[in-house]
This record gives C-alpha cells, structure tokens and sequence, in this order.
C-alpha cells in the first residue's frame, strides 16, 4: 500500500514538472499575444496543482493533516481566470491583441472599458 | 523509495522553466508579456516552495507558498490596472 501511494505520487508530481515546463515553453514558444496568455493561466496552474495535491498526500501519509494546500489550490483556481481576464483586457486596450478578433455576435464590440450594456 | 527522485525531477522542471521565465521577461515583446511572466514566475515559485516543503518534510513551507499565492495575485491585478487605467486605486 505504501509503495502504491509511493508510485501515485511520483507519477503525478512527474506530470505536473512537464506541464509546468510546457507551460513556461510555450509562454516563449507561441507566437501571438493572446495564444501567449494560454500557456501559462492552465498548464502551470495544473504543475502547482501536482505539487499541491502531493503535498498534502505524503503530509497526510505521516499522520498530518494540513489545511493550507486546499486553501492555495482554491485560490489559484480562483484568482488564474481574474488575471488572465486582466491581461486579456489589457492586451485589447493596449492594440497589442490580434487586429482579426473574431466578431463578438452581439450590438456591443469587446468590452474593454465601456460600461456593460445594461447601463446604457 | 521513488518519491525523491520523482520530487528532484519536479524541482528540475520548475528550475528550467523559472530560467526560461527570465528569458521570456529579458526579450518579451510587449509590456503585457512582461506582466504575464512576473505572474507565471510567482505561480512557479509557489511550486518550487511547495516541492522543497515536501523534500523537507514538513508543512511549514505552505506558509510562504500562501503568501506568495495572495501577494503575486494582487501584484498582477494592480500592474493591468495601471496600465488600463493609469492608476491603481481610484
């Protein structure tokens, strides 16, 4: 049992180093900026996950019980989708998005510091 | 048994890819990347904290690691803001 725990958790953590490692390549790799903001917001956030769940597994296996990897892993998921909404708006405000961003579907054009429709 | 091994080769992979971060920040073509790479470089130290947290055997290390966590989170909020609104708090 002990060695199956054992294998479990090496396994995840080598998957999580490669997505982590996958996720800072293709940071460098890809080409335009908002494929850029791909990357890293889910493929890294999954290599901490790896770390996380690790963590509190083997602290679990000794008897411990910890409270703060549940609590890091909630907040990263929380806070990665806010931040990559952030730099997203920043890229279109800024001009530096594709010029060919794929039509909204509704009155309204992106929304980048227009107040929501409803207010209008 | 393996788990060391397993955590020597993580540590690995959130050391080259914090070096390929700095490479990224060094050349990054827009002021954006820049903050996307400070934000990709907090989330892997909190992985490097956590993963030495476990070669060390015990918890305490999961008290940096959160507040690495809440401090990159707001660093990241507060650059884009300042850059779309020329200032942070109004």
């Amino acid at each position: 049992m002990t060695f199956l725990l054992d294998l479990a958790l090496s396994l995840v953590l080598i998957g999580g180093g490669g997505f982590a490692l996958v996720g800072s390549y293709g940071l460098l790799r890809l080409p335009r900026p908002m494929q850029r903001l791909h990357a890293p917001t889910k493929a890294t956030t999954i290599g901490v996950g790896a770390a996380l769940v690790v963590s509190a597994l083997d602290l679990l296996g000794q008897g411990q019980i910890s409270w703060q990897e549940a609590l890091i892993t909630l907040f990263l998921l929380l806070t990665a989708p806010i931040s990559a909404l952030f730099l997203a708006k920043t890229l279109i405000l800024r001009g530096e998005a594709d010029p060919d961003l794929p039509a909204t579907g509704t009155a309204t054009d992106w929304a980048t510091l227009d107040s929501p429709p409803a207010d209008r | 048994m393996i788990l060391p091994h397993a955590l020597t080769f993580f540590l690995a992979c959130i050391a080259l890819s914090l070096l390929l971060n700095l490479w990224r920040l060094a050349t990054a073509p827009t002021l954006t990347d820049r903050i996307l790479t400070l934000d990709t470089m907090a989330v892997n130290a909190i992985a490097l904290v956590v993963a030495y947290g476990i070669r060390a055997g015990t918890g305490l290390y999961l008290e940096i690691a959160v507040l690495f966590a809440l401090t990159g989170f707001v660093g990241t909020v507060a650059y884009c803001k300042y850059l779309l609104r020329g200032s942070i708090i109004e």
